[in-house]
């Protein structure tokens, strides 16, 4: 009788487990889903323009149920973006670890090759939008377009302080750009973080910035700064009153991305699986509202074409940093 | 009256059902959360928002903030019953707190803490009713001269911090400048003091981790020697009748507390500042205007008051820049705004006309999560006994498990957890040679804010310090840094040759 039952029970065991084995592998063949919560690592810290970004998605992905397991934001500004680059490189587990990048992406890796970061090693999930550059004074200032601009920042030699978010930055690139096109000395002076810097020229602290449309706008909003000029192909719908600087004869166009990018050796299945939860969230209204308000530009990549996207930019900051002497 | 009229409207929010469940047990989590070593109101907010997204924006906000404000309860708890910094806001709590519970007056120390959070709150809150708006745009002209001015009296007020031994004191705060500046510095762009580039060091030294290495572990190791391995039990009871007693008591310190209150609320203001620097300077004023400078550090209860009202009055003052500028003034309202964002509201100066009864209502919210963490707080004072009535056997693996676990989780890296453990065994042994550390603590907090406003304004200035003395707000603060600096030498050479 014992025998008998012990020899039921493990004939059950086993085809339980056949039958168990086979769903999942077949469940596995239709669609990778994360099995754990995924890493989503910031490269840039609390509060900035990426984090909000990466919150906002977070709370898209949770509201809509997208995903089974939960996304946690993991912020690790350290080093330029060094900090998290090293990290998702070294990942221990690829196919639960993103990354929300930004144009250190490209530049921190070229300045600092001892990190033996290699971009195109990481897997390319989606680009969700491009940020946008303008040249903003405050309006006590009383200066109303980028001629009466050039005009009072010439006068004032390098006694005008353009405020910027670092050494080797963006910004700093953007007020090369100025200072070379316009024969300008304006003084860069590096803050920490575009929020910070949209104040000191609220404050009176600085003469000029070249802000995103998104830390500029409250003071915008309450009459406080003015944008001069768009470092954009186009004239952005929020500013109709500043003109390109393509259109002021100064062929310049500049943007930062922000693309989710995948930890390299991903599994073929969780990137068709982020890449297409990705795209799921660029088309929500959601982001799509978030994208107008904040005046970021651009539409989805994924890929190949994102790849190929990477290495034109790389090539483009590579110039750009050689030509400030930022690189040798 | 119109501000007075939207507070009431305000409070009528606030007392919602909804949003006072949620303001209760946003207090009570605040509190856990606080209390835990490492866990500060930054993570707890972060690891929070998420749920926010099931309520309406201002349930949300007010939910966030009694989380915000519970902590800052509860920070002092783990700074006093552990001598663990509960939160980074709680740091300045430990260098008093401690002594006393180690002198059997834990609960003294305890509703001494809660109540000055609770007169440090209710200041700022009644501060931020009446002059928000002006005080919003004195903030806004605030740029690198005058932060620079603002720390350099804080360093100031610390010189006497470590008791009589000057040198040794200038010895710990270049320690504390010295890791402070690992990390990234902003105005070169360039990483510095990475020690051959390990990745640990590119995020800086997180100030928790000094602050828990030698104030948590070395600590231990020093009850451990003191205590030769006898078992000691604190001596530690509590009745409803020494909490009378202990408030009747306080009296005597409120001119501390208000002290703290304003200058936390002001502190908190400032972009970039936040409580932890509020705390710090707070503290070192106390002292420096104390009659009893002797006993500071060795229990006095003035050593508790003042960090704590400070740091409770700034969390308020920190909501006001990010409310009117959109500029977070701590790590904790950096997520809030993010949070704000989400909810669909932009922060700014338009958010005051444009949303007044979500402004009204999370300020009146505030005053509510004030009251009820004073509350929740007191009612558990007697539970906090309890756990240190525990044998030193016991609560020291407690102590070292929660030590590790604070070191880990601001930055999620094993590499911080040895660099705490390291720490620990340095704090020992600067503390068996007599080195003061809270002034190590106050420059690893206050260095890395106040160096790249030094270099900023060199900069502004092309070299000169004149741009210190020239500024309106800056030449004052500057030159009542410079008075504080200078009094010990003065006394000194006073007392030598006067005499």
């Amino acid at each position: 009788m014992k025998k008998v039952s012990t020899g039921v029970l493990s004939l059950g065991l086993v085809l339980s487990l056949c039958f168990g084995f086979s769903l999942f592998t077949f469940n596995s063949a239709i669609a990778w889903e994360p099995k754990k919560p995924v890493e989503f690592i910031v490269m840039a810290g609390k509060g900035g323009g990426a984090d909000k970004a990466v919150r906002f998605i977070q709370s898209i992905i949770a509201k809509n149920k997208m995903s089974s397991k939960p996304y946690t934001p993991i912020n690790k500004p350290g080093g330029s973006g060094a900090e998290a680059l090293v990290y998702v490189k070294n990942a221990k587990d690829p196919d639960h670890t993103i990354m929300f990048t930004l144009n250190s992406f490209y530049t921190t890796p070229l300045r600092q090759p001892g990190l033996g970061v290699d971009i195109s090693k990481f897997t390319p999930v989606g680009r969700m939008a491009e940020d946008t550059f303008l040249l903003w004074v405050n309006k006590d200032s009383g200066i109303k377009n980028v001629d009466e601009f050039v005009k009072a920042a010439k006068a004032a030699g390098n006694k005008w302080i353009m405020a910027g978010t670092g050494k080797n930055s963006e910004d700093n690139i953007l007020t090369d750009f100025l200072n070379k096109a316009y024969g300008l000395n304006m003084k860069y002076v590096p803050y920490k973080g575009g929020g910070r810097v949209a104040k000191e020229l609220a404050g009176n602290n600085a003469n000029s910035t070249v802000n995103n449309p998104s830390e500029q706008l409250g003071f915008y909003q309450a009459g406080k700064t003015v944008p001069l000029g768009a470092f954009t192909p186009k004239r952005l719908p929020l500013f109709k009153d500043a003109p390109t600087f393509k259109e002021l004869g100064k062929d310049f166009v500049y943007f930062m991305q922000r693309t989710v990018v995948g930890a390299p050796g991903m599994s073929a299945g969780a990137k068709s699986y982020y890449q297409g939860l990705f795209k799921k969230i660029f088309d929500s209204s959601a982001w799509q509202g978030y994208m107008k308000k904040k005046s970021l530009q651009g539409g989805f990549l994924t890929g190949d074409a994102l790849m190929s996207y990477w290495m034109r930019e790389k090539a483009v900051q590579k110039a750009i940093l050689q030509k400030m002497g930022a690189l040798k | 009256m119109e501000t007075l009229t939207l507070l009431i409207d305000g409070f009528a929010i606030a007392f919602e059902p909804l949003n006072l469940v949620l303001v209760i047990v946003g207090c009570a989590l605040g509190l856990f959360i606080g209390a835990m070593p490492g866990l500060g109101s930054v993570n707890g907010v972060a690891i929070l928002l998420p749920m926010t997204f099931l309520v309406p924006p201002t349930g949300a906000v007010i939910f966030l903030a009694a989380i915000y404000y519970g902590a800052m309860y509860g920070g002092a708890i783990s700074s006093i019953m552990l001598g663990i910094p509960g939160a980074s806001t709680a740091v300045a709590t430990t260098f008093d707190g401690r002594p006393l519970a180690l002198k059997g007056l834990a609960d003294k120390a305890l509703v001494a803490a809660a109540t000055a959070s609770f007169v440090g709150g209710t200041i700022s809150v009644i501060l931020f009713t009446l002059f928000a708006p002006p005080l919003a745009e004195v903030a806004l002209t605030f740029g690198a001269p005058e932060i620079f001015a603002l720390m350099l009296m804080a360093f100031a007020t610390f010189v006497g911090l470590g008791g009589d031994d000057i040198p040794k004191t200038l010895f710990s705060i270049c320690i504390g400048l010295v890791f402070g500046a690992v990390g990234l510095d902003i105005i070169s762009g360039e990483p510095r003091l990475i020690f051959g580039g390990l990745p640990g060091f590119f995020h800086g030294i997180n100030f928790l981790v000094l602050a828990i290495g030698i104030y948590g572990i070395a600590e231990m190791l020093w009850t451990i020697e003191v205590s030769q391995g006898e078992v000691m039990i604190s001596q530690a009871s509590v009745s409803f009748k020494r909490i009378l007693a202990n408030l009747r008591e306080l009296k005597l310190t409120l001119k501390t507390m208000v002290m703290g209150s304003f200058l936390g609320y002001f502190v908190g203001i400032l972009p970039a500042a936040g409580a932890t620097p509020g705390a710090l300077m707070a503290y070192g004023l106390a002292k420096t205007i104390s009659k009893d400078r002797e006993s500071f550090g060795k229990g006095n209860v003035d050593g508790v008051v003042a960090p704590e009202a400070a740091n409770n009055a700034a969390s308020t003052g920190a909501m006001l820049p990010m409310l009117t500028l959109g500029i977070p003034g701590s790590p904790t309202t950096a997520i809030l705004l993010g949070g704000m964002v989400i909810w669909g509201l932009e922060p700014g100066p338009l958010l005051f006309v444009e949303h007044k009864e979500f402004v009204w209502g999370l300020i009146a919210s505030l005053y509510a999560a004030n009251l009820f963490s004073l509350l929740i707080n007191i009612a558990f004072i007697p539970a906090f006994i309890w756990v240190l009535r525990l044998p030193f056997t016991i609560l020291a693996p407690i102590i070292f498990i929660l030590c590790i676990v604070g070191g880990f989780v601001p930055t999620m890296d094993m590499h911080d957890v040895w660099l705490m453990l390291i720490f620990g065994v340095v704090g020992y042994l600067m503390r068996k040679l007599n080195y003061p550390m809270a002034p190590a603590v106050l420059a690893i907090v206050l260095g890395p804010l106040a160096e790249p406003a030094l270099r900023q304004s060199l900069l502004i200035s092309g070299g000169s310090f004149s741009i210190f003395f020239t500024r309106p707000f800056a030449s004052v603060i500057s030159v009542l840094a410079l008075i504080l600096l200078l009094l010990p030498v003065a006394k000194l050479l006073y007392e030598k040759y006067l005499k």
